[in-house]
């Protein structure tokens, strides 16, 4: 086409720039490979997490079979290794984190969305948001020095006298007399030690607060102003308007980042790792100290052999699955919302 | 005669409001008593031989060897995780508009941004620190340079996550115009987009390395630590998170004093660095167009 406007170009410089046509579009042709290819990274590494311990944890599959889950058993002296009791710590303190996080962080995000004044909401959020800046290393020192002898003097014993069937007061509550079972999940031999599930659980709750709070954050403010207007102009307090309007509006996002937080939980090892108290005993008590699949492999790894070695691959690679599809949910439920989001 | 619903409804707003206070009150508490714990007994600890003695004279030593190794480590898994995560994020944003592995990728790298640290550890520890072995005879070699790959993993996700959301910010009349003048898209990437959106990308960097500069699980086994300063990356090196973690398990409290001045140090640092991070660079970023 050049060539048909002006015929005055020289074919020498046509040719030249035929050249550079054919390199500029070979050069962004590998430019694109090299940008694909550092994106498949992404992808490699996931893989590469799960393949890896998938295939050093084998041998332990194999020697231990589905007994593997269900086994209390974790005896390196007899080279026996069972799941259940990291597990049982894993999914425990997770579920005490979220018992606590989840309306903690609902009570942030309300204030911050519609109680707080306005100059107020930026400083809080950015304070709240300070907590998850925090390296996990620092909650588990403050956990083990100065929250688990916390929880021991002041929440434990007040626990165990309403809770436990052996309270250190000497008098069964009333609770434990009529409701069965409860007092299977509040029995401690030491009434004063602080380090098990239940302070492990409370500093994962802290710990996550800041990431559900600011996705329910983000997502309360997706809602639109006129329903929230609607709903005060006829007469809604701001509860109901929370209630029954934001609430509902945003009930898959906000699942999504109770999701989110729960796949932190999970795999979290050092905020745990000192509080746990890392014993291998099962118990359904809250209150017993235990062990997280993630605390198991950062305590034991490093002297691990042989079938040791693979079981905490093992460990690893089921922990590596639970929080993959945990967060898969967590994203595909936030997603929802940001297309809705879009339109 | 309806008083009695609307004294109701009021009292359940205002019980739900003091709730809501309460927990935001709750949130903040925590967050002054751990940072003034790390505070006031870090600042008990604080020594000059902090940063000038070695972890081997344990009670008598300080943290600097620690200190320097957590430094390498940080520079390594950034150096690492940076180009990678700069181009992987332009594939996103620039290049796999027609894909369906864009989308796929984008919602991976969400995944991966929260994935359990310690076993991306593992992951490191199977394919670089055992498969060293064959290059030292036999020995299991830890190294600097795992450390670095395992931070850099952590490192990553954050990069492609804001590489990519900041290049999309970029005025798309921007792109058309370099275009229409013949550049090409590697140029047009490179000379324009990144760096109309430099700003942003070093905030995701400098987030990036707050991020792992706390990171503890993935060094226990692939810079393992050491006792003594190190400034070569083939040899097994220490860190600041490591170092903390293994002084607060140790029974002496002379011991556990040093572990407190580590975290204080640590601590400032990583807030240090995300407070920068959001405002120095926040501000530009609105402006860069």
């Amino acid at each position: 086409m050049h060539a048909t406007v002006s015929t005055a170009v020289p074919s020498a410089e046509r040719a030249s720039e035929a050249a550079r046509n054919a390199k500029d579009s070979r050069d962004d042709r590998l430019f694109g490979w090299v940008l694909k290819g550092c994106a498949l990274l992404v992808l490699l590494a996931l893989v590469g997490a799960a393949g890896s311990t998938l295939w050093l944890g084998m041998d332990a599959f194999h020697t231990f079979g589905f007994g593997f889950l269900t086994s209390a058993a974790w005896d390196p002296s007899n080279d026996q290794y069972g799941a259940l009791v990291p597990i049982m710590g894993t999914v425990g303190t997770a579920f005490i984190a979220l018992l606590f996080a989840v309306p903690v962080s609902f009570g942030i995000a309300l204030f911050l969305t519609e109680i707080a004044p306005q100059w107020l909401r930026g400083p809080v959020s950015s304070a709240i948001e300070l907590l998850a800046g925090i390296p996990s290393i620092i909650y588990g020192m403050w956990g083990l020095f100065i929250f688990a002898p916390f929880v021991a003097e002041h929440v434990k014993p007040w626990l165990m006298n309403n809770f436990s069937a052996d309270p250190p007061d000497g008098q069964v509550s009333w609770i434990v007399q009529h409701v069965p079972w409860i007092a299977k999940f509040f029995a401690s031999e030491y009434p004063f030690f602080g380090a098990g599930v239940f302070t492990a659980g409370l500093v994962l709750a802290v710990m996550i607060i800041p990431f559900i709070s600011s996705v329910m954050r983000e997502v309360f403010q997706t809602v639109p102003t006129r329903l929230k207007e609607s709903a005060y102009a006829l007469g809604s307090s701001t509860w109901e308007v929370v209630w029954d309007i934001v609430v509902p509006y945003t009930r898959t996002a906000v699942i999504g980042g109770i999701f989110l937080g729960l796949g932190r939980a999970l795999g979290e090892t050092m905020a745990v790792a000192f509080v746990l108290g890392n014993t291998f005993k099962f118990s359904w008590s809250l209150l017993e100290t235990g062990s997280s699949i993630a605390s198991t492999i950062a305590n034991q790894f490093g002297e691990a052999q042989g079938l040791q070695r693979s079981a905490l691959m093992a460990l690893a690679f089921l922990l590596f699955v639970v929080t993959f599809i945990v967060l898969l949910i967590a994203r595909l439920m936030l997603r929802r919302l940001a297309t809705k989001e879009g339109k | 005669m309806s008083t009695a619903l609307y004294t109701t409804r009021r009292i359940k707003n205002v019980i739900a409001m003091a709730l809501s206070m309460a927990a935001t009150a709750i949130g903040l508490l925590f967050l002054a008593w751990i940072l003034w714990e790390t505070l006031s007994q870090g600042i008990a600890g604080l020594k000059p031989q902090l940063f000038t003695k070695i972890t081997a004279y344990r009670e008598e030593g300080g943290l600097a060897n620690a200190m320097v190794g957590s430094l390498i480590l940080n520079i390594l898994g950034i150096l690492i995780a940076t180009p990678i995560g700069v181009a992987a994020g332009t594939w996103l944003a620039e290049y796999s508009m027609r894909s369906k592995l864009g989308p796929t990728i984008r919602f991976l790298n969400d995944i991966l941004l929260s994935a359990p640290s310690i076993v991306l550890g593992l992951f490191v520890y199977t394919v670089v620190v055992l498969p060293s072995k064959w290059l030292t005879n036999g020995d299991v070699t830890f190294s600097g340079i795992a450390g670095g790959i395992a931070l850099a993993l952590i490192a990553l996700p954050v990069i492609v996550r804001t590489t990519d959301e900041m290049l999309r910010l970029v005025p798309g009349t921007l792109r058309e115009a370099a275009l229409s003048l013949g550049v090409p898209q590697w140029k047009l990437t490179m000379q324009i987009l990144v760096r109309a959106a430099r700003s942003g990308i070093v905030t995701g960097v400098l987030l990036a390395l707050a991020r792992i500069s706390g990171e503890t699980a993935p060094l226990l086994f692939t810079a393992f630590g050491n006792n003594f300063m190190t400034f070569n990356p083939i040899d097994k090196m220490p860190s600041l998170p490591q170092v903390i973690y293994e002084y607060t398990k140790d029974p002496s409290p002379d011991i556990n004093v040093l572990a407190w001045a580590g975290a204080f140090v640590l601590t400032m640092f990583v807030l240090a660095l995300s407070l920068i991070a959001r405002f120095a660079f926040s501000r530009s970023k609105v402006s860069h167009d």
